[in-house]
């Protein structure tokens, strides 16, 4: 069973993190990671990457914004109940290069898997500077975690509700004009991720970005996670989640994420709300 | 029964096309104990049976269907179990027209013994009786086995090595077990509570069932050794789908035949929004392919709602490496085929969604290396396929995802594993191989000949060693 061992509300209740008995997967996790996680017999496969693992204690840990669905039936699990499945450690672990001079940009719940990457780069002695970004101070996630993984930390708010106002991408540009930074590491919504590899190829910083495609078994199986990357088609779940932000073909994996947008509408609107929401 | 032998073949008594076409009920509906005893008594019982000759798995077929013919129906099934672990399963898919059938001597005249029809009645039957228990189990060995996959070749495995007395465990990446009878194969052709029916089977003679746990990346195989497994059989099918590498393949509306059938089959998503994963429902479908997966592709299409199924192939009817049965039930159900037809390009609208596909009228040359007749374009022939939903069913490739986590494990140039064609060996100590991962895709029953021939390996080993 995978039992939630800890639930936390982020976000004024819109972000949850769950900390997941799963010691198999727990054991063999690394950073950058994703799991495949169905709440009840019924339910669908949702892939979420993994914001913390604690092999200690034989657990995964996973943030995520509540946004349709299958990820309100994942909100509504309390400590104790479980998930019927979680399935992993899924994708390539990230691939960290020790001493180089990182920078690491997050936005909304992207954060949340920046996290234990930034971790990890700190650990191999990289120079870690980390630009975290959210709407409002309201949903701005793991402020404290960050500021610990990283040497430098900056926040920004679009209206200025906290820290600096403005996107994280004008920040990096400060960076990237100051020069000295030898790689990149975006993960956030696909036009963030878009807009950094923009930025960082004319500056000739490589920049790395973590995906999440539509799949259903995360193994290579169904296809349904296919992206172009330099012009061929990769699978983001045996090839990826993170792949070369200056080679991704962003408009075309936009696209892609809209490909249920229609029977999302319907199972939000027909979604059970035993408890009333 | 001279005339009884004379008797034309029983038909097997199926749901009408029009209804069908709206549910996802089985087509074919099983014959009664009296069609049953009628067709057994059709079988010559031949001294030297081809039919036996022409099963991958050399079930003893006049014997069982000589049970059939005198009402043995308890004991026929336990005469077919004694070769086959998944009667009611191989009774609806085998392509018996190319075995057992296909060998049948009264098939050089007339029509052959309906083989396929009577192993289904005798798995069905026991099933609604519950007439015989479980196959027996010989002595615990104390040996365990961990058997990688839950389709046709690992179930087999499973099924032979528990009842020699081994430890048996099987791992399954999805949350279900079965394999590609789960995911794959659509209910109405397998139903679904036949699968649990035979994996419950097994669990009640002692095999484990791991579900969730993908070999490769949440252990890998020297780990399963380190478990203190004895042995390790790898049937996880061929996986990774084939594209046809042409334009506008990344527009919404190209989906691969393992992500349609999947979404349909293992997630059940016919029954969305009652269920939570949705599947797209075009209005005008093209199937790409020609092969069994193809025609589960373009009848689920119909029974999703679609207007039109159109499923394109670039050879004609008689290359088509779909069983004529499939063929048969696609068009009765009003799929089109437009044979003799390349895709060249999708064709996409504003909004990056799929609304058509561009196609070339091919002829047949020279035969190709397997035999078949090769297509050639033919100059100037482009015309259209209007469709919202383009299915993709042109075979698959080996997954790289457990060789890759596996380095000591040698592969073919393609990347299948390599195993030995009897034993089914595979270069690394203490490991097998059988199944679609082995051989790239193929049948069900060949699997189970894999998995058969395997087990008999594995268990030589585990009693006098590699």
């Amino acid at each position: 069973m995978f039992t939630i061992v800890k639930r936390e509300e982020m976000a004024g209740g819109k972000v949850i993190l769950n900390e997941i008995q799963a010691p198999l997967i727990a054991e063999k996790a690394r950073p950058g990671q994703f799991l495949i996680l169905k709440s009840h017999e019924d339910g669908e496969r949702i892939p979420l990457t993994m914001a913390d693992t604690n092999p200690l204690k034989g657990t995964v840990t996973v943030i995520y914004m509540v946004v349709g669905a299958s990820t309100r039936l994942f909100s509504r699990l309390c400590v104790g109940d479980a998930y019927q499945d979680v399935i992993g450690p899924l994708g390539q672990p990230t691939h960290i290069e020790p001493g180089r001079n990182v920078v690491c940009v997050g936005g909304g719940t992207g954060v949340a898997v920046l996290h234990p990457i930034a971790r990890a780069m700190k650990e191999a002695d990289c120079r870690v500077t980390s630009i975290i970004g959210a709407r409002n101070r309201g949903m701005l996630i793991l402020e404290d975690g960050m500021r610990r993984a990283s040497h430098a930390l900056h926040v920004c708010t679009d209206d200025g509700s906290y820290g600096r106002k403005g996107f994280v991408t004008e920040v990096l540009k400060e960076m990237l004009v100051a020069g000295g930074v030898e790689q990149v590491v975006a993960i956030g919504p696909v036009p963030m991720m878009q807009f950094v590899s923009r930025m960082t190829r004319e500056f000739g910083v490589p920049t790395m970005v973590s995906l999440n495609p539509i799949m259903i078994d995360g193994t290579g199986m169904c296809g349904g996670c296919r992206v172009t990357v330099g012009g061929e088609v990769r699978f983001g779940c045996v090839d990826g989640p993170e792949f070369d932000g200056h080679q991704v073909d962003f408009d075309g994996l936009m696209l892609r994420q809209r490909a249920y947008a229609e029977q999302e509408r319907i199972s939000h609107e027909g979604c059970r709300c035993p408890g009333g929401c | 029964m001279a005339a009884a032998r004379q008797a034309p073949r029983e038909a097997m008594p199926e749901q009408d096309p029009a209804a069908r076409a709206g549910n996802f009920l089985e087509v074919p509906q099983g014959y009664t104990e009296e069609q049953a005893v009628q067709e057994a008594s059709r079988c010559l019982q031949c001294k030297q049976p081809a039919c036996v000759r022409g099963c991958p798995v050399g079930v003893d077929i006049p014997g069982f269907v000589g049970l059939l013919a005198r009402g043995r129906f308890d004991t026929a099934i336990e005469r077919i179990w004694e070769r086959n672990s998944l009667p009611a399963v191989c009774g609806r898919v085998c392509p018996q027209e190319s075995q057992c059938e296909g060998q049948c001597v009264l098939g050089r005249k007339g029509q052959p013994v309906a083989i396929g029809n009577l192993e289904r009645f005798a798995a069905d039957w026991e099933r609604a009786h519950n007439a015989c228990g479980t196959p027996a189990r010989a002595a615990h060995t104390g040996r365990r086995v961990a058997v990688v996959g839950s389709g046709p070749s690992s179930l087999t495995v499973a099924g032979d090595l528990v009842r020699k007395g081994h430890d048996v465990t099987l791992f399954e990446a999805f949350h279900k077990p079965g394999g590609v009878l789960v995911y794959g194969i659509p209910e109405f052709r397998l139903p679904k509570a036949i699968v649990a029916a035979e994996v419950a089977c097994m669990q009640a003679q002692g095999v484990r069932l791991e579900c969730d746990v993908v070999v490769g990346r949440t252990l890998t195989v020297d780990e399963l050794f380190g478990m203190g497994f004895d042995a390790v059989y790898l049937g996880v099918g061929a996986g990774l789908p084939r594209f046809m590498d042409i334009p506008g393949e990344s527009l919404n509306g190209v989906l691969s035949a393992n992500e349609y059938l999947t979404r349909a089959n293992l997630m059940r998503a016919y029954l969305f929004p009652k269920v939570d994963t949705p599947i797209p429902r075009g209005r005008k479908v093209a199937v790409l392919g020609g092969g069994n997966v193809a025609m589960d592709c373009a009848r689920t299409a119909v029974r999703l709602g679609a207007e039109r199924v159109t499923l394109v192939y670039r050879r004609s009817r008689d290359e088509m490496p779909a069983r004529g049965a499939e063929i048969h039930h696609a068009e009765e159900e009003g799929v089109r085929f437009e044979l003799l037809a390349s895709p060249v390009r999708y064709l996409g609208d504003a909004q990056g969604t799929l609304a058509g596909l561009e196609c070339q009228r091919m002829e047949l040359g020279e035969p190709d290396a397997t035999g078949r007749r090769r297509p050639v374009p033919v100059e100037g022939s482009a015309f259209t396929v209007e469709c919202d939903l383009a299915i993709v069913a042109i075979g698959s490739g080996a997954n790289p995802l457990l060789p890759r986590a596996t380095p000591d494990l040698p592969l073919d140039r393609r990347g299948y594993i390599l195993a030995h064609d009897h034993t089914g060996k595979t270069g690394k100590r203490g490991v097998w191989a059988g199944g679609d991962i082995v051989t790239g895709a193929a049948t069900v029953i060949l699997a189970m000949g894999a998995g058969r021939k395997a087990a008999d390996s594995i268990h030589d080993y585990l009693v006098c060693g590699w």
